[in-house]
């Protein structure tokens, strides 16, 4: 880990203030990415600005939507007596994700913008563009598990990670940043990039944003919501391949609303909108899901040791979608 | 047995291995043994949940420095270029150490190759400028904080030429090397054609087996603490091998034996990993040119790139049967990696050696040379893997021959063993089959696949024979010291890496002794201590058995002879005598008796100190010595995902008299947990393309967590083996064998598919 400053900060403006003044400062959130990357010596920032003390509270807002505090630790997210009930497939995508140790430390803001697994991008003795541009990709024809079937680019083929994004994309959840410039929003299915050819800039932030606090309309339809993450073991491993999904079925049957959104597959949490055209007006039935999941899938490509997972999330996205069609869903 | 009379007659009542049994054994039920069995706590417990436990990387010292290592990025070549400047300019930094400043040292032995080595490899440590496996220390950094040296190792950089390298598997084993010896066995075992009785057998199955790499994840990371005082060098270590390393060391450094301490009370998980590896070496070196203590610890990437795992197999297991389910042939046979520079030929071949009755048998290995880290031991080298082959086929053929697996094995469960014709000093496989079968539900399995399911997840059930080897290390000694208040130590240099080693010796010790626990303090981890044998090879219980039979032999004829002539023991020899209720008794006299602290008293000692070693291991060469055991699994496979759960297992174990509930349970249970993560999850990610790991991390190395482990029940049979101390064979590896196959077949059962390629992830079933 190389030398750099710490800094607290106590509110938005005097953390962006404190960022500003070096070029390579990063915003600190659990650090359960950011400092093992920084043991890697794959981050080196000069100065860490903690950003754990700004507004982390989850509120509620009047038309049944939640505002929460970029600094919210994973655990009291996932545990809000609001977001168990009103969406419940977050709860359930964060509680799929890392262990309790981790998420009791991780910020909404942190998981969101925690960096691929991908082990080339690890280990400083591998090629890879996404930590030093040009210098090739070893994950391309090296173990490639875990990585994209979707939205890759012959210069990276690696997979955002995190399980909480899936669901927010499929929430259509809105960030609000606040930078050097000013505050703005943006909406969460925007923020990631696909890696094209510069896979070393993941997101749209401007150079010194932070994020202050995600927000969330209401979901009528959450009864039938949820999310299923597949994966090598039976917890505390990265998604293969999850789903979240939330489905509002009209009385004769048929889809009225869907949403849904793909982890595991892609440089983002994949929102699955070519199947979400496909569904609606569609009857709920496997045969419906199946076409919508092979609509979504029809541009997937396989790599070396990730070919299976688009038959698994075709698998994957009409199981949750048959699930969430029972009476009992 | 007119050998029997002879050979005791010279040496009246001392056990005579492979001759007389354990005089223990005579000793029936509770009242005999008092603690032995019982489930007794560890003694190490209270101390370790209070963090007053010291491991290796806590011994504190006046001027201790940290050291850090810096790794290759290549499989092989020199090293061209390596700059220590930035290191060296680090804040903090007392030195960085290369192969052009370190102290000349001699190269490590390989293990085995002298009573003395212990080298994992035989490579020269960071004495020249050679590069043999991705990931060999370059250079270690010496600084006041571990972060400093953490820091100013990421600062060396190196530059190599490249030498051509085998990291391809697939290339290498197109020229198999043949290996001599297999750990001193033959590597082709040969009885009959068989592969011409396999062609005419009326029931065939020919089939081949991978299993991957594997690598140690103990939850303690290697670590020493080493100091100089002059010449004479102090090593907190964290080992299973302890006279070995000290040994090894004084060789490498051109010291007197005595010169070298080393000491490793507790060890967090062993399983053959805490061995000799290059950071104690290096660690040793750094601090000769210091001038001060180092610390070593490595980070969990480090134990990845210098301390070697399983290596992979390829196995071909072809079995030819006749239409009643006896073996007409048994071939086992294929390649393993390994390396010039080591000899760990991961003996897969060895449980057919011993399980089945066969008309013709043919077992041979042979190895393909990478350019790798040495791989060693883990955890039933060679029996965890050689059961998945073997087991797998065995229900395969146990299928086609429209048998129940139990039924077949049943059939071919021979009456000597089959490959070297002696007699088994213990057998009871069938037993445990039966009792597990019963308790398990065997009889609920149905023969045909898919025929259960819970919603999506298919649910089968599976079974699979464990077996592991006795053996006794020759060699150890073990001190017994006698106070006066009748309170007993019994000292010898062994090793507890949490295996409950202390607890049940302490145990043992009681017992034979006649004492009660409280009064018996089991001294060991220290090489100031009596030689004891290393802890491997589940050997360590009955190896410390047959120093302690010894010494208590010396003891009690000591004891007699202190006793005299105004004692009721008067004029009695060993062979008459029995120890019971802290002192010595005629055997079938109960009124000729005299106390421990009754013949110190009158002899006027205030304490009396014998110390022997253990009779060369005789039964060894006498009798086909094995544990044994039947392994039931239930499994339930998602048929969308194909996600494996398993849902129950079942241990049932013949491994002889069990010496502490409690403890053997956990080791039984330990080591099925270690077989699901065999079965299931772990595999080590060697990039062919540049032979360096790439999952280094428990993050991507996946051992299973608590979700991937159900209920464990655990069955033994605790029939004493009449050959071995105690009549305990040993137990540590048992646990792991027959696992990754009886997962197999019971996804199999589950799901109509074998995968015969582990580990199982869900993309083979989907
Ligand atoms: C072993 C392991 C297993 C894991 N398994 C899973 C899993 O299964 N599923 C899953 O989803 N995740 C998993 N995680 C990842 C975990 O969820 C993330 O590490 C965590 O969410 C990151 O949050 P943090 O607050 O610790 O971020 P940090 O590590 O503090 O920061 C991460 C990044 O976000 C930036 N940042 C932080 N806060 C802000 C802010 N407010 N504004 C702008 N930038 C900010 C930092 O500068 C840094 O670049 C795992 C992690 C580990 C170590
Ligand atoms: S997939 Fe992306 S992150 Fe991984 S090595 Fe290639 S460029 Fe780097």
């Amino acid at each position: 880990m190389n030398p750099f400053t710490y800094e607290r900060a106590s509110d938005a403006p005097a953390a962006i203030g404190l960022a500003k003044g070096s070029a390579a400062a990063r915003y600190l959130g659990g650090g359960t990415n950011l400092v093992d990357l920084m043991r890697e010596t794959v981050e080196r920032p000069e100065m860490l600005v903690d950003v754990t003390g700004l507004p982390g509270g989850i509120e509620p807002r009047a038309d049944g939507g939640l505002r929460i505090g970029a600094a919210a630790t994973n655990t009291a997210l996932a545990a809000d007596a609001h977001v168990r009930t009103h969406y419940p497939l977050l709860a359930r995508a964060i509680l799929a994700g890392a262990s309790a140790q981790i998420r009791n430390m991780a910020t909404v803001g942190g998981n969101i913008l925690q960096r691929t697994r991908c082990r080339y991008f690890y280990d400083t003795a591998a090629a890879c563009n996404k930590r030093q541009p040009g210098a090739g990709c070893d994950a391309r024809d090296g173990f490639n598990r875990y990585h994209a079937i979707l939205g890759a680019s012959p210069a990276c083929v690696a997979t955002h990670p995190s399980d909480m994004c899936v669901a927010l994309a499929a929430l259509d959840a809105t960030v609000h940043l606040d930078g050097p410039a000013g505050p703005r929003s943006i909406a969460l299915a925007d923020l990631h990039r696909l890696p094209g050819d510069r896979p070393d800039v993941e997101t749209e932030l401007k150079p010194g944003e932070l994020i202050t606090a995600v927000e969330l309309p209401p979901l009528s339809f959450a009864r039938r919501s949820t999310y299923r993450k597949v994966r090598d073991r039976a917890s505390y491993a990265f998604a293969l391949v999850s789903v979240a999904a939330a489905l509002d079925l009209a009385d004769d049957g048929t889809v009225r609303e869907v949403r849904l959104a793909l982890g595991g597959v892609a440089h983002k949490p994949w929102r699955a909108s070519a199947a979400e055209a496909a569904l609606k007006g569609r009857p709920a039935s496997p045969e419906s899901f199946r076409a919508a999941a092979e609509a979504e899938l029809a541009a997937a490509t396989g790599l070396r040791d990730n070919a299976f997972k688009i038959e698994l999330a075709k698998r994957t996205i009409v199981a949750v979608l048959s699930d969430l069609t029972g009476d009992d869903a | 047995m007119s050998a029997q009379s002879d050979a005791a007659a010279s040496r009246p009542g001392r056990w005579q291995p492979a001759v007389t049994q354990d005089p223990m054994l005579r000793k029936h039920g509770a009242q005999g043994h008092g603690a032995l069995g019982q489930p007794v706590s560890r003694i190490d417990g209270p101390l370790k949940v209070q963090g007053k436990a010291r491991f290796a990387a806590e011994f504190p010292y006046e001027g201790l420095c940290y050291a850090a290592l810096a790794f290759s990025t290549i499989a092989r070549g020199r090293i061209t270029a390596l700059d220590t400047t930035a290191a060296e300019a680090a804040p903090g930094v007392v030195l960085v150490m290369t192969h052009r400043n370190a102290p000349r040292m001699k190269a490590p032995s390989l293990m085995m190759s002298s009573p003395t080595a212990a080298g994992a490899s035989d490579l020269p440590v960071m004495q020249n400028d050679e590069i043999h496996w991705n990931g060999q220390p370059i250079a270690v950094v010496l600084a006041e904080t571990q972060e400093q040296a953490d820091h100013a190792a990421s600062l060396v950089t190196a530059d190599y030429a490249v030498l051509p390298a085998t990291t391809s598997f697939e290339e290498a084993k197109k020229t198999p090397r043949q290996l001599d010896n297999i750990l001193g066995q033959p590597p082709v075992v040969e009885i009959g054609d068989a592969e011409a009785a396999l062609k005419g057998a009326a029931v065939q199955v020919d089939q081949i087996y991978r299993t991957p790499r594997h690598n140690h994840n103990a939850i303690e990371l290697h670590a020493a603490t080493v100091a100089w005082t002059g010449d004479e060098l102090r090593v907190h270590d964290a080992s299973q091998l302890l006279d070995l390393t000290a040994g090894q060391l004084a060789d490498i450094f051109g010291l007197e034996a005595d010169k070298v301490r080393v000491s490793s009370p507790y060890v967090g998980g062993g399983f053959g990993g805490k061995c000799l590896w290059d950071h104690q070496i290096l660690a040793c070196a750094a601090a000769r040119l210091a001038g001060r203590p180092v610390r070593i610890m490595l980070s969990r990437e480090g134990v990845f790139r210098i301390v070697g795992g399983r290596t992979l197999t390829e196995q071909r297991v072809a079995l030819g049967a006749n239409a009643e389910g006896r073996l007409d042939a048994l071939i086992h046979t294929g390649i393993v990696a390994m390396t010039t520079h080591n000899s760990c030929p991961e003996q897969f071949t060895f449980p057919a050696r011993h399980l089945y009755a066969a008309r013709t048998i043919r077992l041979a290995q042979e190895v393909a040379d990478m350019d790798m880290l040495a791989n060693t031991f883990m955890r039933a080298p060679g029996e965890s893997v050689g059961t998945f082959a073997l087991e797998c086929a065995i229900d395969e053929l146990a299928e086609k021959l429209g048998l129940d697996p139990i039924e077949l094995r049943r059939r071919i469960e021979p009456d000597k063993d089959p490959t070297s014709g002696k007699p088994f000093s213990a057998r009871h496989l069938i037993d445990a089959y039966d009792k597990g079968a019963e308790r398990f539900g065997w009889n609920r399995r149905s023969a045909t696949p898919r025929r259960r399911r819970d919603g999506e997840w298919l649910i089968g059930m599976g079974c699979a024979t464990a077996t592991y080897p006795y053996h006794r290390f020759p060699g150890g000694a073990a001190r017994i010291r006698l106070k006066a208040d009748g309170r007993v130590t019994v000292s010898t240099a062994v090793h507890d890496m949490g295996m409950g080693t202390a607890t049940a010796q302490a145990q043992h010790i009681a017992a034979r002794l006649g004492v009660p626990l409280d009064h018996v303090t089991f001294e060991y981890g220290d090489t100031t201590l009596p030689r004891g044998v290393i802890a491997g090879g589940s050997t360590q219980t009955a190896s410390i058995g047959g120093a302690v039979i010894a010494a208590t032999e010396t003891f009690v004829e000591e004891l007699l002879k202190l006793a005299g002539n105004d004692s009721p023991l008067a004029g009695l020899s060993l062979a008459e005598v029995e120890t019971r209720d802290g002192g010595i008794g005629h055997r079938d006299d109960a009124a000729r008796f005299e106390s421990y602290e009754s013949i110190l008293r009158r002899s006027g000692r205030g304490e009396l100190v014998c110390e022997a070693e253990a009779p060369p291991p005789a039964e060894m060469e006498a009798f086909s010595m094995h544990s044994y055991g039947a392994q039931f699994c239930e499994v339930r496979v998602s048929e969308i995902t194909g996600e494996v759960r398993v849902s129950r297992f079942f241990g049932s174990f013949d491994a002889g008299r069990i010496l502490n509930a409690k403890t053997a349970t956990s080791q039984f249970k330990g080591g099925i947990i270690m077989g699901i993560g065999l079965a299931l999850t772990e595999e080590t990610n060697f990039d062919p393309r540049s032979g360096r790991i790439v999952n280094a991390s428990l993050a991507e190395y996946h051992v299973p967590v608590q979700m991937d482990v159900p209920a464990i029940e655990i069955l033994y049979t605790d029939i004493p083996d009449p050959q071995a101390p105690m009549g305990a064979r040993g137990i540590g590896e048992i646990g792991i064998t027959g696992v990754g196959a009886a997962v197999a077949n019971a996804v199999y059962n589950a799901t109509g598919k074998r995968i015969r390629d582990l580990p199982i992830t869900l993309d083979k079933l989907m």
